[in-house]
């Protein structure tokens, strides 16, 4: 606990006996720095209860909160990257595939997974930040094309989670025409008039932002996401002079009018029930008992 | 003219063949053979350096001074062009223009990046990167192109989207993505080239077509090699591996299947010849026009669509 004894005193925690937790099952909040139980955190959808922090989550936490029951199928999971440009800078593109597919147990940095939320069946696209930074590779562009198709197929409505530093370089122009391939199939996916919904989760830029993360017929966005099309760094070096605070957060977008609406991780499921209640005209089976 | 280090054996040659007419002029001698000798070696070093450029050296030409650009193009491919303005909402962008014009006897609709010449221009055409209302301009363009059964002609030339705080707060990530979708469905034929630079979302926004087309010394990417060098080798020094890592020249884009085809240009590069290069593309946008007017609207945004879903690649186990 030695990192958890700097912390200062008079620091509250929602924890009532900290001294029977064992080391390690503390999760400190990157931006307020309370301590929360791992499980309280977890539990909170990990969520800081002091500031309101969303830390990063990936596909499987989205999946087990969003889903009834946490229960899901996964779909298209066989689909892997390949190396089509041989691609190296200070290491092989092969070799960064295979950490990133080691460390995280993932094929690439996108899963899908079909479900119901309060009854209502959706397909969800999500991304793993921890895999390559989320980036957008074909195997991105194809699984949502697929989850898109999926929709149209079983007539039921496509969400993806966005959180991603944008394209993955090292797919060069394959990762830049997936932003044509993703938009392409969501015109079809309109055409038949089912819903798509877009998550903007922190970050959410580049070519994501500039493709199917803005096309939402809802674009929803968690609080204090870093969202927008060049990143700030690049915008800071081409002005010439720092950004005004707030700038590319959610709030900003919500002020601007890019996002319909901001929901906190702890009430998405809830939010999404609704929406999808509504968009059914039907209403909400089971009130939800949270 | 300026020359490129590559360039260099071009160079002497040809300040050898100036001074060997000098001196004929001068001493009234004869020296055809010497010159007919000279001239067919100059020709010779040109098809060798030529044919054998690395991705950095054509990202090198493909934004050459003297290339021509989206407006020489309007005036020497097109006539009767009107020229459009505004995206009926914040201004009208000058980095992105537009209008009606014919080609041939065809009435189409020519949309495309605007580069500046001198510093003036350069600062009026923000270096050809659009704003949001440029892409906004190009879509209200397209959709008017549309009601009106006329083929939408894009020529790209960008060193990418604008990058800046209004750019943010009017939403350039949306405007890219619309023009995506929108462009996908457009029940007109599209053609689009690529003539000069084409870097990432800032190119793609006005690059959904039936028809992609690359100019021989241009480049299409999702960054361009600078950037992806600063990002990925940390430095600005490593832009020529950067650029052959990338495979962002017409001939990578044909073989990879992200493009469908390319457009010769004139020994030299267009610069060197605009003449020639305008009338290829005239020809080469004439055959396309008549080609692609024999689909109905349905099979094009079927073709359209099936052809950008197919782009990636990844295995399936
Ligand atoms: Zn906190």
């Amino acid at each position: 606990m030695s990192w958890f004894k700097r912390v200062k005193e008079g620091i509250t925690t929602s924890t009532e006996d900290k001294k029977s937790v064992p080391d390690g099952l503390w999760h400190k909040c990157p931006r307020c720095k309370k301590a929360v139980t791992t499980a309280e955190h977890e539990a909170n959808q990990f969520v800081c209860p002091g500031c309101n922090y969303h830390d990063k989550i990936g596909s499987k936490e989205y999946f087990e909160l969003l889903f009834d029951e946490s229960n899901y199928t996964e779909l298209f999971a066989n689909i892997y990257p390949t190396d089509p440009l041989e691609f190296k800078d200070t290491k092989d593109y092969k070799s960064r595939l295979a950490d990133s597919q080691k460390k995280s147990g993932m094929t690439d940095a996108m899963r899908v997974g079909t479900g119901t939320i309060q009854s209502f069946p959706i397909v969800i696209a999500c991304m793993d930040f921890n895999f390559i930074g989320g980036s957008m590779g074909s195997v991105m562009g194809e699984k949502i094309a697929r989850a898109i198709d999926y929709g149209r197929e079983n007539k039921m409505p496509v969400m993806v989670i966005s959180k991603s530093g944008g394209a993955r370089m090292m797919e060069a122009a394959f990762s830049l025409m997936q932003m044509a391939k993703t938009s392409a199939k969501l015109a079809l996916l309109a055409k038949d008039g089912i819903p798509y919904i877009s998550l903007l989760t922190d970050p959410t830029t580049g070519g994501v932002t500039a493709s199917f993360a803005m096309l939402g017929d809802f674009n929803i966005a968690e609080p204090e996401a870093l969202i927008g099309f060049a990143g700030p760094r690049v915008i800071r070096e081409t002005i010439g002079k720092d950004l005004p605070k707030g700038f590319q957060s959610s709030e900003f977008l919500l002020e601007h009018g890019f996002v319909d609406m901001i929901v906190n991780r702890t009430n998405l499921r809830s939010q999404l029930g609704q929406l999808l209640s509504l968009l059914a005209n039907k209403p909400l089976v089971k009130p939800e008992v949270e | 003219m300026a020359y490129f280090d590559f360039e260099k054996p071009i160079e002497e040659l040809e300040l050898q063949l100036e001074n060997i007419k000098k001196t004929a002029d001068k001493n009234k001698l004869d020296l055809t053979a010497s010159v007919f000798e000279l001239q067919e070696k100059i020709e010779k070093a040109k098809q060798d350096i030529y044919s054998n450029l690395t991705g950095w050296q054509r990202v090198q030409i493909s934004r050459h001074t003297d290339r021509p650009y989206t407006l020489d193009y309007v005036e020497h491919v097109f006539t009767d062009f009107i020229e459009m303005h505004g995206d009926r909402n914040v201004k009208d962008d000058k980095a992105m223009i537009g209008g009606i014009a014919r080609i041939g006897d065809q009435s189409v609709m020519v949309i495309g990046h605007q580069k500046g010449r001198n510093t003036k221009q350069r600062q009026m055409r923000n270096f050809g990167m659009a704003n949001p209302e440029g892409y906004r301009k190009a879509l209200r363009l397209m959709k008017l192109a549309e009601k009106f059964n006329m083929p939408i002609i894009t020529l790209i030339d960008t060193p990418g989207a604008s990058p800046g705080l209004e750019a943010e707060e009017r939403g350039q990530g949306e405007a890219i993505a619309k023009n995506l979708l929108e462009m996908s469905v457009l029940k007109v034929p599209v053609i689009c080239v690529v003539i000069g630079e084409g870097a990432s979302g800032g190119a793609l926004g006005i690059g959904i077509g039936d028809r992609v087309m690359m100019l021989e010394n241009t480049w299409y990417s999702v960054i361009s090699p600078e950037s992806c060098s600063s990002i990925l080798w940390r430095s600005w020094e490593h832009k020529e591996k950067a650029a052959e890592a990338l495979k962002l020249t017409a001939k990578d884009m044909l073989k990879n299947g992200l493009i469908d085809g390319v457009i010769p240009e004139p020994l030299g590069g267009a610069h060197n010849n605009p003449e020639k290069m305008y009338q290829t593309l005239k020809d080469s946008l004439q055959n396309m026009i008549a080609d692609l007017s024999k689909l109905s609207c349905e099979k094009l945004i079927e073709t359209r669509i099936g052809k950008f879903s197919k782009m990636g690649s990844y295995t399936e186990l």
